[in-house]
């Protein structure tokens, strides 16, 4: 069963239902001490069947509604099963420390890097604690600290992306949110050493690209990237955010998509049924995935790496010349 | 001439950055600034000569919404489109602007030909395009070009808010990389004057790679020691101020330009926080140490003349 009972998936209901009949039927079976085994295993399988094919043929808000399951994997999660000997650092020395971007140093099979990342919370009162996942400008000027410091060291940075977007509050504005934004970007860009951006839940806009500027983007399955969210722009468009769905279609913002438009360089697939279903098999998908990334990145010299970076993000746009 | 009325009506739509919405009915305030008033005993004088027709909006009287006074339409444009009575700064135009700093004849247009496609297929996008075109006689939402200002020859793009709310699409980021390209190789400063409203929804992820595109070529011109200005004018929010626009060197702001990253509406409406009087102004981001100094629009010419000629390399001693 999925652990993420509580938040249902609309288009998993069938598939939910048959679930919960087959647990009927085991603890009627076990009451009643009759073997039903053989019921059991077919319904099992019809279940497998339709999960497949409820998960092969997801809709783009489908998917966004997996990339935002409460249940779905958070980078201390991740951390704990992809590195090894992680020490979190705190803090941008200016203001405060903001626990919606966790930062610090591991090992990536014995290779010393400098991992960044959204983090939310796994549950409500977590979720205060953490802003939802959503950083002030003191979250994105921790970041530029902790990948300047890498720099320095001339280590690696592997980025985590999840967030709706940065926060959007009276003090975030007073701070500059928007230069803590920019400057991010700027570091990043111009940042001496290998960068890998995995993109594993929700990328909100200008919040996600702070930190996602890289020689290699990846990204989970279900995960999304968008330049508005889909409530934002279906209220614009059609002045009624339930058509977020419609929106979501429009936006193009899928994994798949973002590889088509050379956003992103590769797509990462989750296990059936979502990350949140089986969180150590995604950590291995995303794990091989950096492998992947390291073995094609540490082969060019700081230069190349340099010019590569910067040529991706000046062709990604595509305009006409009239 | 920019016709506001027209801009509100077809932009009923909000440019969303960072998770955030921005609602352009919130960036035109409670109305827009600019109302033409109809002048039915002048009709046979709204026939004016073609060049004077283009400068000046139907009409000849202008009402500035902060003081409410009633403006000969001259008067206004002989006081670069500031209120001469309460110092309200209106709303200019790309070539309005060009027109009113750089040295006469001095602007050279670059890249003009670099156009919006539709990459999403997205809904309405062409029929905005064709209509911004035929509102702001320009064929993208910003101009770039060289130009001379009190004979110091630098690179020079002006976003214009008509265009799809200033908004920043491949088109418009494309031209500012250039235009940061073409000054780095040339060794020649560079100023933007920034107005918009975002990153563009009808390009979705394109534009906000665009934010990476134009700071990264920055990054550039910086290695060469190459003094870069941004200009913020009202309004100048999300991406375009979360990238190049907020990355000057030196950054200047008009008086109670509205300026910053997340709405307003969407700030109480995530936080329901009251916001004070004066938030994400000019005078806000001064005090709040976002921005170098306030500039009326009448003396940024001069004082981008004295910033500029402090930063020839001439003048280096190391
Ligand atoms: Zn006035």
């Amino acid at each position: 069963m999925g652990n993420g009972s509580n938040y249902n998936l609309d288009f998993e209901k069938p598939l939910q239902e048959l679930e919960k009949r087959i647990e009927e039927i085991k603890t009627f079976a076990e009451e009643k001490r009759i073997d039903m085994s053989e019921e059991i295993t077919r319904i099992e399988a019809k279940a497998v069947t339709l999960k497949k094919e409820i998960y092969n043929n997801l809709t783009p808000w489908q998917k966004i509604q997996i990339a935002r399951h409460p249940k779905r994997p958070t980078l201390l999660e991740y951390i704990d099963l992809i590195f090894d000997g992680f020490i979190e650092l705190h803090g941008d020395r200016l203001f405060k420390d903001d626990p919606a971007l966790v930062g610090g140093l591991a090992y990536f099979n014995e290779i010393p890097v400098t991992i960044l990342g959204h983090q939310k919370g796994r549950d409500t009162k977590e979720n205060i604690y953490r802003n939802f996942g959503m950083p002030h400008p003191e979250g994105y000027r921790k970041a530029i600290r902790l990948m300047k410091q890498a720099e320095k060291f001339k280590r690696p940075v592997i980025s985590f992306v999840d967030v709706a977007g940065a926060y959007p509050g009276k003090e975030a504005e007073e701070r500059g949110q928007g230069e803590a934004v920019a400057r991010s970007i700027m570091e990043m860009a111009k940042l001496r050493v290998p960068i890998i951006v995995v993109i594993t839940g929700e990328g909100g806009s200008g919040g996600a690209l702070a930190i996602g500027v890289g020689d290699r983007v990846l990204m989970l399955e279900y995960a999304y990237y968008s330049v508005i969210s889909p409530e934002g722009c279906a209220s614009i468009l059609w002045k009624n955010a339930s058509d977020a769905s419609k929106a979501a279609e429009t936006l193009r913002l899928t994994a798949r998509d973002l590889l088509d438009f050379g956003v992103i360089e590769e797509v990462i697939p989750e296990p059936l049924g979502g990350a949140h279903r089986d969180l150590e098999a995604t950590a291995k998908a995303i794990k091989e995935a950096i492998q992947n990334s390291f073995a094609k990145l540490l082969k060019l010299n700081t230069e190349e790496l340099l010019r590569m970076r910067y040529k991706k993000f000046r062709e990604v746009g595509r305009y006409i010349e009239e | 001439m920019l016709d506001y009325d027209e801009v509100t009506f077809d932009l009923e739509y909000s440019i969303k950055e960072g998770g955030d919405d921005w609602l352009l009915k919130d960036l035109f305030r409670s109305k827009p600034k600019y109302v033409t008033i109809r002048h039915h005993q002048d009709a046979t004088k709204m026939e004016q000569p073609e060049k004077t027709k283009k400068e000046l909006p139907d009409g000849l009287w202008a009402k500035c919404d902060e003081c409410n006074q009633i403006i000969y339409h001259k008067d206004l444009e002989k006081n670069l489109k500031v209120c001469p009575k309460c110092g309200f700064h209106f709303r200019i135009s790309a070539w309005e602007r060009i027109k009113f700093l750089v040295d006469t004849d001095s602007f050279k247009e670059l890249f003009p030909n670099v156009c919006s496609s539709d990459p999403l297929n997205f809904p309405e996008y062409k029929e905005k395009i064709a209509k911004s075109r035929e509102t702001t006689g320009l064929k993208e939402g910003v101009l770039t070009g060289t130009a001379k200002i009190e004979g110091i020859y630098l690179a020079l793009g002006v976003m214009d808010f008509g265009f799809i709310g200033g908004s920043m699409g491949s088109a418009v980021g494309e031209k500012l990389v250039r235009l940061f390209e073409y000054a780095t190789e040339h060794e020649i400063p560079v100023v933007t004057f920034a107005t918009a409203g975002g990153a563009r929804m009808q390009e979705g992820i394109l534009s906000l790679m665009q934010m990476a595109a134009t700071c990264q070529a920055l990054n550039r011109l910086a290695e060469k020691s190459i003094i870069y200005i941004s200009i913020l004018t009202d309004p100048t929010t999300g991406g375009v101020f979360a990238s190049f626009a907020s990355q000057g060197d030196i950054i200047i702001a008009e008086p109670g330009a509205l300026i910053g990253f997340a709405g307003a509406r969407v700030i109480q409406q995530t936080t329901r926080q009251t916001l004070p009087p004066g938030f994400q102004r000019s005078e806000f981001l001064l005090e709040r140490g976002i921005i170098d100094m306030i500039v009326n629009r009448k003396e940024i010419r001069s004082t981008l003349a004295r910033l500029l000629r402090f930063h020839q390399r001439r003048n280096r001693v190391v």
